[in-house]
């Protein structure tokens, strides 16, 4: 497959998203650029507090007010800049473009509505339509995200459904419209592992009829081997890595890539003594000048500590095969290539 | 190694009675634990696995004498620790010490570290205040801290700092068991080998035995020197840590291990999907608890009669499996 610019349908470009705190400035986005292709899955990784979740809420402005402010870069969709659309068109956007799945399912069911009205809501942006047709939308849109018996369901408030339910719920409202863009906010997170496995298939099944590009994100590197395309590496709001899933896995480039991949025991495998990365991700309202990964870097340089490295190419990616690309931000790459 | 387990559970159940139903009238009754049988080595550590609400932590917590069991016992070195002389309950409390899923929780955050450390020893003080606090200074060294930080408040530290002060609050009364239900699964990715390492550590050092209650499949696989799958309140199967992964017996343990998140890229998947949720605890499948989501059901005998563990067929010593399979197994070779 080759990709030419007509396959972006989401171009992010150096990114910033500023947050005002008591603490003091969080620059809780700080320069985020990538692009996101048609009917791929492109996983964003890190850990707590990384800037994922804030990254996302950018992408369709939903960030928290008035502490946080959009303040440069570029989000474009289908070439369209959508940081310059009045709150009208973005909230047209929202419905029909780019959906949202949110990190915490119980905060996107309102508990007094049952999960058929709240699932009809969505259709209502479509222009009103007959009760009895919603209804019958409703449990298609239940059937499809595989909830049991969607017929009695459709009346259940959030309250009466499982944990893995209500997730299924949040992904039938998120579905519903066939967006453009879907954006998973650590969807699985609350679930069990085989309930997992049944939501995650249900995911890439979605995206083979529709032809939806998914960003899917997570803290957990099993999920990007499972799911994921390409991969997004973040660190302290920025990404330090980014890559084909299985270039990342296989020659990780990032010494925080690196040392992450490592630290993951493996069902699948007997180990002694797992890798551990010493000390902790910097405190957001004072992080370090240069390479925010520095101060635990095993392999830290006193360049490192000047500036903020440039993404480099790394061995591994192709010269001009857009699908091979693999960069990261790291100075070990420096004249590598 | 000695023969002979530290810790023995034999048919131990918890029922709770969660009111009646409106319809029938009818008590309802809920089996957290349900005839479950374990023994642990000393030194060794025995995993509890399976997904939410198949009794894990009712389990640890009936090993801490937070709960009492509705029938069968738990032995420490032979005495039932729910039947102690009223004598030996503080001696029990400094001897079986836990480590709990949210370090944000679980400490107070108006004491300062060293008081929380050394709660503990504080329930039956015999030392002066300045032993104390030498042995505090100590426990918090082993878990990597430093004796500076004795004055600090919980809030002042990470998620992945907390966690080790408490642990080393868990260990300052030296331990022999240490229940661990979840002890890294609220920590960042990058944290947690940290503690999963200081806490081997911390087992080769000082030979303490361990329960630990985890979900993450990788967590135990690394951990735990035998495992025990769960489902619906029992022990489904039951073996040596490496045994059990690498030929798991019961076609639950089957599906839950394939549907584990891979460490890397799979070329091929042999992923075994199961329909439909974990039923109710309040209403549980008769015969085989799992018959219901069971791939490879074999008939009326998995809907009516609840299998027992049994040995599985093959090396590997004591590895156990609840399932009417094994019976087929057991025919197949005599
Ligand atoms: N409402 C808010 N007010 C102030 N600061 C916030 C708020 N939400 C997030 N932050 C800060 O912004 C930074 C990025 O947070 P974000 O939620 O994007 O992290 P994340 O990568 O999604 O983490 P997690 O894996 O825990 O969800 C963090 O430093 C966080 O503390
Ligand atoms: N005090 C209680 N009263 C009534 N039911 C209870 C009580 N404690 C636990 N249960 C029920 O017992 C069952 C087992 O719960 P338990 O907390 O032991 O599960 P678990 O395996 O630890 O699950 P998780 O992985 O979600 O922590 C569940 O159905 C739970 O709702
Ligand atoms: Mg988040
Ligand atoms: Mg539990």
């Amino acid at each position: 497959m080759t990709h030419s610019d007509s396959d972006v349908v989401l171009a992010v470009e150096n990114l910033q998203t500023h947050l005002y705190t008591k603490r003091g400035l969080v620059r809780a986005v700080d320069g985020v650029s990538f692009d996101l292709r048609s009917g791929e899955t492109l996983g964003i990784v890190g850990e707590s507090g990384s800037g994922k979740s804030m990254t996302a809420l950018s992408l369709v402005r939903l960030i928290p007010r008035p502490a946080a402010r959009i303040v440069g870069g570029s989000v474009r969709l289908d070439g369209e800049e959508i940081l310059e659309k009045s709150e009208a068109e973005m909230r047209a956007i929202r419905g029909e473009q780019i959906a949202m799945i949110l990190q915490d399912p119980q905060s996107s069911l309102n508990p007094v509505f049952t999960v058929g009205d709240q699932i009809a809501e969505t259709f209502q942006l479509q222009g009103k339509q007959p009760r009895g047709r919603m209804r019958e939308r409703a449990i298609a849109a239940l059937r499809e995200v595989q909830v049991a018996d969607p017929e009695n369901r459709v009346s259940n408030f959030p309250h009466e459904m499982s944990g893995g339910m209500k997730q299924r719920v949040v992904g039938a409202i998120a579905v519903a419209r066939r967006p453009r863009v879907l954006i998973a906010d650590e969807p699985t997170t609350s679930l069990d592992v085989t309930i997992q496995a049944q939501y995650l298939r249900l995911l890439r099944s979605i995206q083979q009829q529709t032809g939806t590009s998914i960003i899917f994100i997570t803290h957990d590197f099993g999920i990007v081997a499972k799911m994921c395309d390409r991969v997004a590496v973040m660190y302290a709001g920025r990404i330090v890595e980014y890559g084909p899933v299985h270039s990342i896995f296989a020659t990780p480039s990032h010494p925080y890539t690196q040392a992450l991949i490592a630290s993951v025991p493996s069902p699948d495998t007997k180990v002694e003594r797992l890798e551990s990365i010493e000390g902790q991700p910097p405190v957001p309202w004072d992080l370090p000048k240069g390479c925010r990964f520095a101060p635990r870097c095993p392999f830290v340089m006193d360049r490192c500590r000047a500036d903020y490295p440039p993404m480099f190419a790394t061995q591994s990616a192709g010269d001009g095969d857009a699908e091979a690309e693999h960069a990261a931000a790291c100075r070990l790459l420096e004249g590598e290539s | 190694m000695n023969a002979q387990p530290l810790i023995e559970a034999r048919r131990l159940s918890k029922h709770f009675d969660v009111g009646r139903g409106a319809p029938t009238g009818k008590k309802k009754v809920v089996k957290a634990v349900d005839g479950v049988d374990f023994a642990i080595r000393r030194g060794t550590t025995l995993a509890l696995v399976g997904e939410s609400g198949c009794g894990k932590t009712t389990t640890a917590r009936l090993l801490l004498r937070l709960e009492t069991p509705t029938a069968g016992s738990v032995y420490l070195d032979g005495a039932d620790i729910h039947d102690l002389p009223r004598g030996e309950r503080a001696e029990f409390r400094r001897r079986v010490q836990a480590v709990f899923q949210d370090p944000w929780a679980s400490l107070n955050p108006r004491m300062r570290v060293r008081d929380l450390v050394a709660e503990p020893l504080v329930a039956n003080n015999r030392l002066s205040r300045s032993a104390v606090t030498d042995r505090v200074a100590e426990v918090l060294t082993g878990v990597g801290l430093t004796p500076d930080h004795m004055r600090n408040f919980p809030h002042e530290f990470s998620g992945g700092q907390r966690q080790r002060i408490a642990i080393a609050s868990a260990l300052i009364s030296q331990p022999r068991v240490l229940i661990l239900d979840e002890p890294v699964s609220a920590l960042d990715v990058s944290i947690r080998s940290q503690i999963m390492n200081l806490l081997k550590d911390i087992q080769q050092r000082l030979s303490v035995t361990y329960l630990l209650v985890a979900h993450d499949l990788g967590t135990t696989r690394y951990m735990a020197d035998r495992t025990a799958v769960m489902y619906l309140g029992r022990i489904v199967e039951i073996g040596d840590t490496d045994t059990v992964f690498e030929g798991p017996a019961h076609p639950y343990t089957q599906a839950l291990f394939s549907a584990a998140l891979p460490a890397r890229p799979a070329t091929e998947s042999r992923e075994i999907v199961l329909d439909g949720e974990v039923p109710s605890p309040l209403n549980p499948p008769s015969g085989c608890p799992f018959h219901t989501r069971c791939p490879v059901k074999i008939g009326r005998r998995c809907e009516e009669e609840t299998p027992k563990l049994q040995p599985v067929p093959g090396p590997g010593g004591t590895h156990l499996a609840a399932c009417h399979l094994m019976d087929d197994m057991e025919g197949q070779r005599g």
